[in-house]
């Protein structure tokens, strides 16, 4: 009897180590003539945890980790492929806290399925969905993915159903789905999780946009920085190929889909919609004036239909378990689940998919453990290097877009980087600005001058020069910014930089009451 | 020198004639070529082109521009402004090796300066430069998407979380 144990492919976990102790236990599963039947999955997400081994056993899976290859003789004399408990043992994986607290909608079989098997996938409810907008006519399927209340999960919270909507409705003969898979956002891996864990997810919910919209080609335009992520999506692909699920008559449904990986070039400002579409045509990746929107003159000037990774693969639990299922979790106009990212400075980091509504505060301590480094967490930076950087104060802010919205933060794609309390946060706002002039398309002046300016006057505020009148400076040049930039890059770089300055004054060198919330 | 290129397009022959002084060499202009030809009629087709002749090539030299423009229809200032916007692209070759060290936020809060500065010293180099020896060509980059275990290097196309000095020296140890 071949005994089944579970060794991540995600390429953090392979960041860490997993390939080794994969080759490890082979050798000494061999050594030992043990047979052992050993699935490449994804990972479940605790990241802190990796390289996390999972053994099969009557009860459910039991899990090991972090597994080096030091600890792979003492696994093997301690039997624990017979799920043993012992050094490293963890327990049932379920009942683990950190994934027993979550509710896991878009990341269901994330973790637990072999990425490429797609019998597996089929078997976990793959493609449910898509049989269901199958028999649905092409408004219905709009109606279905607007009732659910879905948002665009990149950042922007659009609702997804009105976007749909746009394009169906604009006539043309040719029309795209474009998966903005652009992740480039510090403190962000949902995207590449699932693109890694579950390419066949993101490939369905292509397919369903598709019919409804009336598109036949898709393009997923996917970062450079990610090669592992677009060799499972490629191989994906062809597979779904193999299978029906793309090309001509899908199913013998009459629809068609095909679609293809693009691989971007490491810059930053293509994760925007319209200097992705310009990049994907073969340009400068500079961005376009709206109107026109994407929706109704996008890729070549058709209709097309843009939206990021985690808002397709949320797609099809929609279609399959329906709108008012996934409506239900959630709080205010924040419906759904999002998946969190935990990331930088926590002890315990990795992806929780979570209702919206849940706490900063839950988040960092329950679920993160406090810092990495054991030092109090002096800020948090939610949704990438454009959102705002948040004081302790705010740590009670439910995760929702309104909310965050009234404390002019982002919730973003839901990615939270924590720091602890030996960060210069003024150090911090003038990387803001850097990052700015580094990734700017130069097509606007706030953007592509008052980034370089930007620094500049930091510099100067922390050498004590003309300091009152260099903050009133800032604090104008994040107003014209905000006000006179054409996207969110010029838009929301002063977000992080006031924020800074607000509630951190003293490393700026600025001699005032640290302001509240 | 003169150079004729030939290119097949709609089943014809254009024959794009140039003038120009290259410092291609024949293997190389013949792999541009054939890139060339396979992506004419692919729409968008300059960024998958470039990243297939950086594959092959190591970097995109700028000696295949006029190639690119005869066969595009565009100006080689417009392919310069092309290859020149993407961080990915390079117009001189690297090093053996290239290692990136993550800069972003993520990987900040837990150290990434003293990476940055420790890669630097014991290479000898700053950012864009390459080892003496050749080994490493040394390049920032925001996000690997791996900030669950920051910070971050990517050697070549493999990443390496929670990294330390120690880390770096025997990645270092290893290109050589």
């Amino acid at each position: 009897m071949a005994y089944k144990i579970y060794i991540p492919i995600d390429s953090t976990a392979l960041s860490l180590g997993a390939n080794d102790v994969f080759e490890a236990i082979s050798a000494e599963a061999q050594k030992r003539q043990i047979n052992l039947n050993i699935v490449r999955n994804g990972s479940r997400g605790l990241f802190w945890l990796e390289p996390l081994v999972e053994v099969e056993t009557e009860k459910g899976r039991v899990a090991f980790g972090p597994v080096s290859t030091n600890d792979v003789e003492k696994l093997f004399d301690n039997e624990f492929f017979l799920g043993r408990e012992g050094e490293l043992f963890l327990g049932l994986t379920d009942e683990l806290s950190w994934l027993k607290n979550q509710e896991r909608l878009t990341f269901a079989r994330v973790g637990i399925t072999d990425p490429l098997d797609i019998a597996d996938y089929e078997k976990h409810s793959g493609f449910k969905g898509l049989k269901n907008a199958i028999k649905l006519e092409p408004q219905l399927i709009v109606k279905e993915v607007a009732d659910s209340g879905l948002r665009g999960r990149g950042g922007a919270a659009f609702p997804t159903g009105i976007k749909w909507q746009t394009v169906l409705d604009t006539p043309s003969k040719t029309k795209y789905i474009v998966c903005n898979a652009d992740e480039g956002d510090s403190g962000t891996f949902s995207d590449r999780m699932i693109m890694e864990n579950d390419p066949f997810v993101l490939i369905e919910g292509m397919i369903i946009a598709g019919m409804a919209v009336g598109a036949e080609y898709g393009y997923i335009y996917l970062r450079s920085e990610y090669p592992d992520a677009q060799h499972v999506l490629n191989k994906a692909i062809k597979i779904a190929k193999e299978k029906g699920y793309l090309g001509s008559n899908i199913l013998g449904s009459g629809y068609n889909f095909d679609l293809e990986v693009t691989r971007a070039a490491g810059a930053y400002i293509c994760g925007e919609e319209t200097s992705l579409l310009e990049s994907l045509e073969g340009k400068r990746g500079m961005v376009r004036y709206k109107p026109p929107l994407p929706a109704i003159e996008g890729l070549y000037g058709k209709p097309t239909v843009v939206n990021n990774v985690i808002t397709l693969a949320t797609v099809p639990i929609i279609m399959d378990k329906g709108a008012l299922f996934y409506a239900d979790f959630g709080m205010g106009r924040s419906k759904g689940t999002l998946p969190i990212q935990l990331a930088g400075n926590l002890k315990q980091t990795g992806l929780i998919e979570k209702a919206f509504g849940i706490s900063l505060k839950e988040l960092l301590y329950d679920f993160g453990g406090g810092s990495f480094t054991g030092k109090p967490i002096k800020a948090v930076q939610v949704g990438g290097p454009l959102g705002a950087f948040l004081p302790e104060a705010q740590f009670d802010t439910p995760l929702d877009y309104e909310k965050f919205s009234e404390i002019n933060a982002v919730v973003g794609h839901g990615g939270i980087v924590a720091f602890d309390d030996a960060t210069d946060m003024a150090k911090m706002a003038r990387y803001s600005f850097e990052f700015c002039a580094i990734e700017s398309c130069g097509k606007c002046t706030p953007c592509r001058i008052g980034s370089t300016r930007g620094m500049e006057v930091i510099d100067k505020i922390k050498e004590g020069v003309d300091q009152d009148k260099n903050e009133q400076l800032l604090r104008d040049l994040g107003e014209t910014m905000v006000n006179g930039s054409l996207c969110a890059m010029g838009g929301m770089t002063p977000f992080p930089v006031i924020s800074a300055l607000n509630f951190f004054p003293k490393d700026f060198g600025l001699e005032k009451k640290e302001t509240s919330a | 020198m003169l150079h004729l290129i030939k290119f097949k397009y709609n089943n014809e022959h254009t024959l794009i004639i140039i003038f120009i002084k290259m410092n291609l060499s024949e293997s190389q202009r013949v792999t541009i070529e054939e890139h060339v030809e396979t992506f004419l009629k692919k729409p968008g087709a300059l960024l998958p082109l470039m990243h297939a002749i950086q594959d092959s090539l190591g970097y995109i030299p700028e000696d295949s521009y006029p190639i690119i423009s005869a066969a595009f229809n565009l100006s080689i200032a417009e392919i310069h402004g092309f290859v020149t916007f993407y961080h990915h692209f390079r117009t001189s070759p690297s090093g053996k090796n290239i290692l990136q060290v993550c800069r972003a936020e993520s990987c900040q809060s837990m150290g990434s300066e003293g990476i940055e500065s420790y890669c630097k010293k014991v290479l000898g180099i700053d950012y864009h430069e390459t080892s003496k020896d050749g080994a490493i060509t040394l390049e920032p980059v925001y996000c690997l998407g791996n900030c669950a275990c920051s910070p971050s290097v990517m050697m070549n196309d493999k990443v390496i979380g929670r990294i330390t000095p120690e880390k770096i020296d025997n990645i270092i140890k290893a290109a050589k």
